[in-house]
């Protein structure tokens, strides 16, 4: 057998060593959205079963507004879901929703029907068209889009009243102002 | 005080293990017997003292000395004494003391049992293992002292618990036997090593390297079937198995040690496919200690690594890198003087074996380039992740021809065989597996690919394995009695894959889940049963606080299980975990888990899992395999004098 072969093993593991030694101390949990301060990437969504209208990037022109992701599937949107129907009660800010791979057309709409619809529009993503536009790496996420339509805030995991009142709540009133 | 005899007694199995690393390897090379012969009461005493190390900590642990930072930040007064225990290993630094502690019990079961070996191959594995041993000590006490103390006046009054997820009998043994699988494969590494600087590997070499890698690798199949069986009933999602980079990390030393466990027969039958190996070996070891880094570092982030600290990340990478670069160079230089005497034809059982092993070998890269793929584009400034979809897609029509493969593999004769003769004693065989599916598609109602592929290679397995066994004993009492445990080791192992393989199928194609809140008194009907939600309680446990719902199983009008899951909140840590119940029958299981209130009911999760319980009994029945063919009398190592001869006068066979 060629000598060479003997070689490659050693190689292989120098290179996979080189790699994992420029990466130590980096933290994997954390996600910087390569999306912050740029505009939403264009989608179309359809609309979810029994609503007229579905959901795309031209409807965030103009306001300020909270993009949710969320899926009848997801444990955790369901504990999120209560404090959505709030926020739509208060009239804080409008809720857009991304209904996000759902197996079958009705799961949603159902869902939505049960725990109530916070939501002035909601898009159906069954394949995860917006969801990659948007970078999504888990349900719920939610986003702050400002009035041009450029993301400003990304937020990971259940909606919570702490995170609301220290973080997002200002956020959005700065951006209402300007 | 004990704490303090524990941490010397540490530090010097690291002056001894120091010297057994050099002395040793420098009298082989010299041939002066003395410095040879030092390598096994060095291995003794290495063993000692961590022994007496690991036992002062047991010692903390037991008697909940909060003085010592470990104890207090890992165990509480009111553990059950169980767990106070396994809290040793249940941190990174006591897990640690337990790896060095197996590195130097397999260590000193060489020096023990190894007097039939030449004096030098003994001397060289013994100073390679100690090697090994001294970067961990060096990292345990340098980056990860377990018997480090609190100053007094901040002793705190009880400790701060245990990870509530880790108090279960399941994963009270999980670490160990892990363990005990990937220190194990260092056996197989340290004779490795010492077989590429003699510039010899023959099948006396095999036959010593044989058992100790089928130790590891029984211990490290128990070991991840604990865990996997830890995470299907603790984590409460009815999954087994989810290509979690901590079980990757576990599954690459499995297939690579399986696959040299196969390789070394070769080279023991065939004296052949030498080269091949000793890499294997040193890759096996390699993955064992990329498994260790891989939950100790936090470069990737995973559902259950406990231990994330960079600096020890760099000590072990360091460590890693050191080992398989430094032992792969010595491959690159040494190993193509390796030459293989066996020659033999692609069909034939050396063949078949050669094929099953690169299948296994691309299996192991594909799930190592998976398991690595976030960290490498990481590297490249682009964030993905890789999931169970490419680990089923990449690993699964690579077992599909490895497991035909096995089926015909053992039928066919050393060096040259014929298919034709081979298939000709399987198309009963075939015939039976296609009854199968026509069974499985007409009564069980599934008609899906994957599950056809899954119970067609379950049942040509098992089939082929019996065919076999029938063929070898022509099943007569008198002839299997006389069959060597080697044989009916493979048997049983091959035969334990296809129950494990049919398993697995049905646990993982044919799953029925529910999601659903219900009230009590209300009934959900799932895989052919009707549970009814009886009454939902609270209970206060020993640490925790407890919900517990109680649901009837009913098919029909007989009552086939009452199952009770709870949630439990541990009150030191405040933290909920969910506790299934789970009701196992051959068919399958019933799985239950009770969650949050909901309005007037509580969240449930129902399950039907089928055939769960045979992926287990299949573990099991492949680790009774290779623990009877570990009591082959080939391998009884060190009985008789006879062999001590002949290893002594033509280890070259």
């Amino acid at each position: 057998m060629q000598r060479w072969i003997y070689l490659v093993p050693l190689i292989v593991v120098l290179v996979l060593g080189g790699l994992f030694w420029s990466q130590l101390g980096k933290d994997p949990h954390r996600i910087d959205s390569v999306l912050i301060n740029q505009a939403v990437p264009p989608f179309d969504l359809p609309p979810i079963e029994g609503r007229q209208r579905g959901f795309s990037s031209a409807d965030l022109l103009g306001q300020v507004s909270l993009v949710n992701v969320f899926g009848s599937w997801c444990i955790a949107c369901r504990a999120e879901h209560g404090f959505l129907v709030r926020i739509k009660a208060n009239r804080e800010v409008p809720i857009f929703g991304i209904d996000w791979r759902e197996k079958d057309r009705t799961a949603g709409p159902a869902w939505l029907a049960r725990h109530g619809d916070p939501y002035t529009l909601v898009g159906d993503d069954p394949d995860s068209k917006a969801a990659i536009a948007f970078g999504v790496t888990g349900a719920p996420e939610s986003f702050i889009v400002d009035r041009q339509g450029i993301i400003r805030y990304k937020h990971i995991g259940p909606l919570t009243p702490e995170v609301w009142t220290e973080t997002i709540k200002p956020l959005i009133e700065k951006l209402k102002q300007s | 005080m004990i704490t303090e005899i524990g941490h010397f007694a540490l530090i010097l199995a690291l002056s001894v293990t120091v010297a057994q690393a050099v002395v040793p390897m420098v009298g082989a090379a010299r041939g002066n017997p003395l410095w040879t012969a030092f390598a096994g009461p060095a291995a003794l005493g290495q063993l000692l003292l961590i022994a007496v190390s690991f036992a002062a900590l047991t010692h903390a642990y037991v008697v909940s000395d909060f003085s010592v930072l470990n104890v207090a930040a890992n165990s509480h007064t009111d553990k059950p004494m169980l767990y106070k225990v396994s809290g040793v290993w249940g941190n990174h630094e006591g897990s640690m003391l337990l790896w060095v502690l197996i590195l130097a019990l397999f260590g000193g079961a060489v020096a023990l049992f190894g007097r039939n070996l030449p004096p030098g191959l003994k001397a060289r594995a013994l100073s390679v293992q100690a090697m090994v041993a001294v970067g961990f000590l060096l990292f345990i006490l340098f980056t990860s002292n377990p018997f480090e103390r609190i100053p007094a006046e901040m002793v705190p009054i009880n400790g701060r618990g245990l990870n509530p997820l880790l108090q279960d009998p399941g994963l009270a043994f999980h670490p160990p036997f892990l363990y005990l699988g990937y220190v194990g494969f260092s056996m197989a590494f340290s004779f490795a090593i010492a077989a590429l600087i003699e510039g010899r590997v023959d099948a006396a070499w095999a036959r010593w390297v044989r058992p100790w890698t089928l130790a590891a690798w029984i211990f490290l199949t128990i070991g991840i079937a604990l865990g996997s069986w830890w995470a299907y009933y603790e984590l409460g999602w009815g999954g087994w198995w989810y290509w979690d980079p901590v079980e990757n990390a576990s599954f690459m030393p499995w297939l690579a040690g399986t696959a040299l466990l196969h390789s070394a027969l070769v080279v023991e039958k065939r004296d052949s496919l030498k080269a091949w190996t000793v890499f294997l070996a040193i890759v096996t070891f390699g993955l064992s200690l990329l498994g260790t880094f891989l939950v100790r570092s936090g470069v990737l982030s995973s559902v259950h690594a406990f231990a994330t600290d960079p600096a020890r990340g760099v000590f072990i990478l360091g460590l890693l890198l050191l080992t398989v670069a430094g032992s792969l160079a010595l491959f690159a230089w040494r190993g193509p003087t390796m030459k293989s005497g066996g020659l033999f034809q692609p069909i034939s059982r050396e063949g078949s074996l050669l094929f099953n092993n690169l299948l296994m070998a691309v299996a192991a890269a594909a799930v190592l380039l998976g398991t690595l793929f976030p960290l490498i584009a990481q590297a490249f400034e682009y964030k993905a992740s890789v999931g169970p979809p490419f680990f089923n897609m990449v690993f699964v029509p690579l077992m599909v021809p490895m497991v035909v493969a096995m089926g015909i593999g053992p039928l066919m004769s050393w060096k040259r065989a014929d298919l034709g003769p081979a298939l000709r004693r399987l198309w009963f065989v075939a015939a039976v597996t296609l009854g199968a599916l026509a069974v499985t598609g007409a009564l069980v109602g599934e008609t899906r690919l994957m599950s056809m592929v899954g119970i067609g290679l379950a049942v040509w397995l098992a089939g082929g394995t019996l065919v076999e066994f029938a063929g070898r004993s022509r099943l007569d009492p008198h002839r299997m009695a006389r069959m060597p445990r080697g044989a009916w080791g493979m048997t049983l192992a091959h035969l334990g894959l296809a129950i494990a393989i049919a398993g697995m199928t049905g646990a993982g194609l044919w799953k029925q889940e529910k999601v659903l809140t219900m009230q009590p008194g209300e009934t959900a009907r799932i895989g052919g049963f009707d549970l009814t939600l009886d009454a939902v309680r609270d209970e206060p446990g020993p640490n925790y606080a407890a919900t517990r719902g109680i649901f009837t199983a009913r098919r029909g009008d007989d009552v086939v299980a009452v199952l009770s899951p709870e949630k439990r909140v541990y009150t030191v840590e405040g933290r909920p975990t969910s506790e299934a119940a789970i009701h196992s029958m051959i068919s399958g299981d019933l799985y239950a888990v009770i969650g949050d209130p909901q309005g007037d009911g509580y969240v449930v999760r129902l399950f039907w899992n089928p055939l769960v319980p045979w992926m287990w009994t299949g573990c099991l029945v492949m680790v009774v395999g290779g623990a009877l063919s570990l009591t082959d009398r080939r391998f009884r190592i060190g009985a008789p004098k006879r062999s001590r001869l002949r290893g002594a006068a033509r280890p070259a066979e």
